[in-house]
């Protein structure tokens, strides 16, 4: 009987060959180029990869560079903001659009707009629209209003907001659309029992329909987050960084260090750091979300 | 579609001769701007004319901090071309000592390079273990102050002749409504102009001492101190002067919006295109008018190892005509530096250029920052000056503090 009994191993085998490459991808490319970016970053390699270990000293420098801080602060800000507004503003325009109003189409055409555009074309044009020569606050000024002065790109303690902006005109269209997909998933029903029992529109949004919109809630979050960690050209094409370091962000430390810079020790380090952050919100998430399933 | 795919076969056939055909020599450089090209294509004809080999070009725009990534990236990765450009220095030192470039002694020494080439650092910059490595076409310098005539004359001032002056003049030219000092976005302006603030307020030596020696306590000192307490009354100069690139800054003088500006000798053919004549238009003083002096940087051409015969001839060819006395006349006149060898004729020179060859000719001369700092500590140096004159929350006293820490910590 135990001879007949078909080995483990060999259950799917078609399939199990089928995905060799794709794993072997994953391992080689993505495992791989993990760990020896994260083995490099103990080195003091500068434009060649070189064994010649010095610990962590440039993990110490990068923590004392004051680029990487103001770099880090930026991330927080603008993720934060972004992660908030996007949401908010993308399932406020997902809940109006959805009354059943006139011209729907058109409305959603408007507003996904944006993100046809890549992140270079989106930066430049909101340079513009900020340069206070050219753009918003030489217009408000041309209606006579003199001393009105909006210039976020060139003030360093604001110009964080400025590529916020940018960030969000760019990015809520998108929320919006997948926001509305959730919404029409919503059974009518529903709609019409707490009609039935007489609650307010607001709370049925607030403590009926949100909660049940949680997978789409998920996926957008990560969709958003993954852009936020990974932003680079939009501050590339916007600000250069600037004024001064003023709006540097992670990634854009990573390149400068890595290849500019010559310096690929102190670019590992630093991308070292950016997964470890991104590890740290990923695996509690993950836990919650794939971990919890078992349970059931 | 068929007509499609012919075009695509022919590309690649032509790539394929390309590549093994040994005439042709593939030229990677970062000069696209309108002089720079004119410049190369002088090159470029030189070379075909007095060789038999053929220039292919490889320009690649976005200046030095996008094209170098790119260079360094088809070096390593096996891909290399027959020749490129880099500022020398210590830019190629690593891919010199893993033995990815050609040593070109035997060029240098068939050619006399050590009696020839004035000032010899440049030679020295191509130098690593007595073997030459990069033959140096032309010297670019830092250390010029350029000043627009009629912003001064608009705001009923005498045009400065030094340092002092200028910042004196600065409150004048404010309320006549001129930026008294244009500096663009960019972080190495920033750097580069703090060091030529260093090299001619404080003297060559003593940049040569922090840069080259790296002595902290120099950095600490009193000296510099005062190079600090001047980088603080420039970045009160340079405020509302909303641009990015060099060339903007420059046509900020240019147009007479702005006073000044700390830029390098390059800058010189931004006013030509302009149709500005030196002494009347603008003004220009090298050392700032406080230290004439001038710092022997510059760009020279690398040759990476091929491995194939046919077109290791080809660049010991490239290496001889570039030095060689007719190329340097045509090269540097479009260029606007000088050539690297004394006994050429530069008689179409203009004014600046001509003071720059003076300085050059009585021994005034220092080298250049790219030649002491690696780039790893100029990209610090750049992050550290970006933010101190863009942004006015950093004191003169931090600044020197974390100055000192980068140069306690370079190699």
């Amino acid at each position: 009987m135990a001879a007949t009994r078909p080995i483990r191993l060999f259950r799917n085998l078609s399939a199990k060959i089928a995905a060799i490459p794709m794993i072997l991808t994953a391992m080689v490319v993505f495992v791989g180029g993990t760990a020896w970016t994260v083995t490099y970053s103990f080195t003091s390699s500068k434009l060649l990869p070189k064994t010649k270990f010095v610990g962590l000293d440039q993990y110490e420098r990068l923590w004392g560079t004051a680029r990487w801080l103001i770099s880090i602060e930026n991330l927080l800000i603008y993720g934060i903001c972004m992660m908030v507004l996007s949401l908010v503003i993308g399932f406020l325009l997902a809940a109006l659009l959805d009354q059943k109003i006139r011209f729907e189409n058109t409305f959603r055409t408007i507003l996904l707009y944006p993100f046809a555009l890549s992140f270079i074309v989106t930066g430049l044009v909101w340079q513009w629209l900020l340069n206070p020569d050219f753009g918003v606050q030489s217009v408000i000024r041309g209606f006579g209003w003199e001393s009105f002065t909006f210039d976020p790109l060139y003030d360093a303690r604001i110009v964080i907001y400025g590529v916020l902006i940018a960030g969000l005109w760019q990015g809520t269209g998108l929320v919006m659309c997948l926001m509305l997909a959730g919404l029409r998933g919503i059974d009518q029903d529903i709609w019409k029992a707490s009609r039935v029992d007489g609650i307010p529109a607001w709370k049925t949004y607030v403590f009926i329909v949100i909660p049940m919109m949680r997978p789409v809630f998920i996926t957008t979050l990560v969709i958003i987050a993954s852009g936020i960690v990974k932003v680079y050209d939009l501050i590339v094409a916007q600000t250069g960084g600037g004024p001064g370091i003023a709006s540097e962000v992670p990634a854009k430390y990573v390149y400068d260090y890595m290849f500019q810079g010559q310096n690929l020790g102190q670019g590992f380090a630093a991308s070292t750091m950016m997964l470890l952050a991104v590890l740290v919100v990923v695996i509690p998430w993950a836990f919650l979300e794939f971990g919890g399933r078992k349970r059931v | 579609m068929t007509h499609l795919r012919t075009t695509l076969a022919a590309t690649t056939a032509l790539c394929a001769t390309g590549a093994v055909s040994a005439a042709d020599l593939e030229v990677t450089h970062w000069w696209t701007s309108g002089g720079e090209a004119a410049a190369v294509a002088e090159f470029a004809r030189e070379f075909e004319e007095q060789t038999e080999h053929t220039w292919v070009d490889g320009a690649i725009a976005g200046g030095g901090g996008t094209a170098r990534p790119v260079m360094v990236s088809r070096i390593i990765g096996g891909d290399p071309m027959a020749a490129f450009q880099f500022n020398h220095g210590r830019q190629a030192e690593e891919l010199i000592e893993a033995g990815l470039l050609r040593d070109m002694t035997h060029v240098a020494e068939a050619e006399g390079w050590r009696d020839i080439v004035n000032p010899p650092s440049l030679l020295d910059a191509c130098t690593v273990d007595g073997r030459i490595y990069c033959a140096p076409v032309n010297i670019h310098s830092w250390q010029w102050l350029w000043l627009s005539n009629a912003a001064f004359e608009k705001a009923g001032l005498e045009v400065p002749k030094n340092w002092d002056e200028f910042v004196a003049a600065a409150p004048a030219l404010r309320e006549a409504g001129i930026t008294p000092m244009a500096l663009g976005g960019q972080p190495w302006q920033s750097s580069g102009a703090f060091n030529v603030l260093m090299a001619t307020l404080a003297g060559p030596e003593v940049l040569q001492k922090i840069y080259g020696d790296g002595d902290a306590d120099l950095a600490a000192g009193e000296e510099m101190k005062r190079v600090f307490k001047a980088a603080s009354d420039m970045r009160e100069m340079v405020q509302g002067s909303n641009v990015q690139d060099w060339n903007q800054a420059t046509n900020l003088v240019i147009t007479d919006q702005a006073g000044g500006q700390i830029m390098g000798d390059w800058a010189q053919g931004e006013f030509a295109v302009a149709g500005e004549v030196a002494g009347k238009d603008y003004t220009c003083l090298p050392g700032l008018g406080v230290h004439e002096v001038i710092s022997t940087g510059g760009d020279a051409f690398y040759f990476p190892e091929t491995g194939d015969a046919e077109i290791e001839a080809a660049q010991d060819a490239l290496a001889a005509t570039l030095l060689n006395p007719k190329t340097q006349v045509a090269f540097n006149l479009k260029k606007g530096s000088l050539p690297v060898r004394s006994d050429v004729d530069l008689e179409a020179a203009n004014d600046c250029m001509k003071k720059g060859l003076e300085i050059l000719a009585s021994g005034a001369i220092m080298p250049d920052v790219n030649m002491l700092n690696t780039e790893d500590t100029n990209n610090q140096l750049n992050d550290l000056f970006v933010q101190f004159f863009q942004d006015t929350s950093i004191s003169a006293e931090d600044a020197q503090a974390q100055f000192v820490e980068i140069v306690a910590s370079k190699d």
